[in-house]
């Protein structure tokens, strides 16, 4: 009867005979993911003032540049690339910190936050499924903030690279040691790889379990979140003197060293390879690690159908 | 058709049974109050129709059960459980936006135009609004939705009587239709007794009076009894009787007009009137007011 209103122009889902069973499962989903966006404006103004501060920084540090230019043009070819490299990856690995930090407290307040201002009423009073709500809500950490990170700390080096070239160019000296040096398609590449499948997909069930304690607190989500684990950690050393629990969720955060995940070799460019991407999907433990994600989702979702507002 | 049926509908929190085996039916195109006092289960009644809250025995709302199938269920239903449930984060265009994306029966449009008629601004946020606003602009985005059933818990909580007159004039003149079904609670008893057309009381998790508006109408009478007369109105077995100036105002359940005309002044009561006596009788009499 409305049928009008349901083809909203900027939602880009036209209403077409094609497929409307996806179509009407995928117009719930969009408009929960930008829902979550609006709310959670920390998602790119965190990253982007953090760039912001970063970029100013580098300029102040352009004073010595011709210095350290000097400097560099006296080492040997690797040492040169990278003392070179070394302030772009430094970019890349600050922004990826801020916006891990920003997707635990997202997970956390994700489904507690709702329930305390009780605007959970007005959400359950619209025909959006509870597993639409969680799915969406579990895009912003494995998806959305893995390729946010990546826009920001690609514009970001892209301003530091337009920067460091009028800094050279005014002061005299070559450009050439630094485009040179500074094989940014290839940084892009190796960090986009790593942002979404380390930072997104390997590290799903951290943010599958954040979202799980967000559904259960009543109260500081954030010590139902810490404390579990923690406690098995503690019975496990009592009971057994081992600690494969806590090795496990190491090895989690750490990356797959069989997979070349690691945080250490995540980054580098020999990793992103179509081998080292096959092992990566080929591993067993990526599938585990995303059947226990969605477990504790499927959790998240039936206490959201049971809880009720604070 | 029926809109909602229950039977034997129950919910118990720990040890205290919140609903006690409540037994109902809202036909379609009703506008139904459901009054009680507090903690009589009207909100854990409303939310067990609205899939919010698992519950024992039969419980259908336009024909699903409502726990197994709230998101379907909320295609046809609209409610405003409480005021004051818009996050306070969202802009008025945000939520317009919002509810014209999720929801395949609303019309932003009409929308609009409700919101065009007050104050609100669609760049404010919900935080920036005052609380009158804040239930216009839901009002608003639930009227603009071609539902069946709306279900309305305490619309008008702490809102002055300005808006309150407003949200029911505008829920009758814009919204009911005579097809859509209105279930409502409220403590403001005499504020809806105009808009409905059935009537239901709560007490301890049992529906202890259900009636139609027609039906009140016809049974129930209130006499102010001349005091000479007070003898004789006590022998028709009045079902309330009240002092009011030092005059006794007696509630009579099926008696006869006739009988009644010589005793006093004669009007239909008001359903406050009719709450407080069938409240009276409950639980040692509980069987006299229960249909």
């Amino acid at each position: 009867m409305n049928m009008q209103s349901n083809a909203v122009p900027e939602s880009g889902f036209k209403t077409q005979p094609i497929a409307p069973a996806i179509l009407s499962a995928a117009r719930p989903l969009y408009w929960s993911v930008r829902r979550e966006l609006w709310e959670n404006r920390s998602i790119y103004v965190a990253p982007l003032a953090v760039a912001g501060v970063y970029l100013f920084g580098f300029l102040i540090s352009m004073i010595t540049l011709p210095h350290r230019m000097h400097e560099a043009m006296a080492l040997d070819a690797a040492k040169q690339q990278a003392a070179i490299e070394q302030p772009y990856d430094f970019a890349a690995l600050l922004l990826m910190g801020t916006t891990l930090i920003v997707a635990i407290f997202y997970c956390l307040d994700a489904l507690y936050g709702e329930r305390r201002d009780r605007s959970i009423l007005f959400w359950k009073s619209l025909p959006v499924s509870d597993v639409t709500t969680a799915i969406s809500k579990a895009i912003i950490p494995i998806l959305v903030l893995p390729l946010v990170t990546f826009a920001v700390s690609l514009a970001t080096q892209l301003a530091m690279l337009l920067i460091n070239t009028l800094a050279l160019a005014g002061s005299g000296l070559s450009v050439a040691l630094l485009w040179k040096n500074l094989p940014l398609w290839h940084m892009s590449v190796g960090l986009l790889y790593h942002l979404v499948a380390m930072h997104g997909f390997w590290y799903a069930p951290f943010f599958g379990w954040l979202l799980l304690a967000s559904a259960w607190a009543r109260r500081v989500p954030f010590l139902w979140a810490v404390l579990p684990p923690f406690a098995i950690g503690m019975v496990e050393k009592i009971a057994f003197n081992t600690s494969y629990f806590g090795a496990v969720l190491a090895h989690r955060f750490m990356g797959d060293p069989d997979s070349a995940m690691s945080k250490a070799g995540g980054m580098a460019m020999d990793s992103v390879t179509p081998f080292g991407a096959l092992q990566f999907l080929t591993s067993p433990r990526l599938w585990v690690g995303l059947a226990i994600t969605a477990a504790f989702l499927a959790v998240a979702v039936q206490l959201r159908r049971y809880r009720e507002p604070i | 058709m029926t809109c909602i049926e229950a039977r034997g509908l129950r919910k118990n929190f720990g040890r205290t049974m919140a609903l006690d085996g409540v037994d109902l039916r809202v036909e379609e195109g009703r506008v139904v109050g459901l009054i009680g006092p507090n903690g009589a289960g009207k909100t854990t009644a409303l939310n067990a129709m609205l899939g919010l809250t698992p519950y024992q025995g039969e419980l259908r709302v336009l024909g699903r059960d409502p726990w197994a199938s709230r998101n379907e269920l909320m295609r046809d239903v609209c409610f405003i459980a409480d005021v004051a449930v818009l996050p306070r984060w969202i802009r008025v265009s945000q939520a317009l936006e919002y509810v014209a994306g999720v929801h395949p029966r609303f019309d932003r449009a009409k929308a609009e135009s409700f919101l065009a008629k007050t104050n609100i601004k669609s760049g404010s946020k919900v935080r920036e609004l005052s609380k009158g606003m804040v239930t216009q602009l839901h009002l608003a985005l639930v009227m603009a939705i071609d539902a069946k059933l709306l279900v309305l818990d305490e619309p008008t909580l702490g809102l002055d009587i300005l808006f309150r007159k407003q949200f029911y004039d505008s829920l009758l003149n814009d919204y009911f239709d005579g097809n859509r079904t209105i279930l409502v609670t409220t403590h403001q008893v005499e504020e809806v007794q105009n808009v409905l057309t059935d009537v239901m009381f709560i007490d301890r998790g049992r529906i202890v009076f259900d009636c139609s508006m027609e039906e009140v109408e016809s049974r129930y009478l209130e006499v102010t009894v001349n005091p000479e007369q007070v003898g004789k109105a006590r022998e028709l077995k009045p079902i309330y009787e009240r002092q009011v100036f030092g005059r006794s105002v007696l509630l009579f359940d099926r008696v006869d007009r006739g009988q009644l005309a010589g005793l006093g002044d004669m009007r239909a009561p008001n359903i406050a009137d009719l709450f407080v006596a069938v409240m009276s009788r409950q639980p040692s009499q509980a069987q006299g007011a229960a249909r």
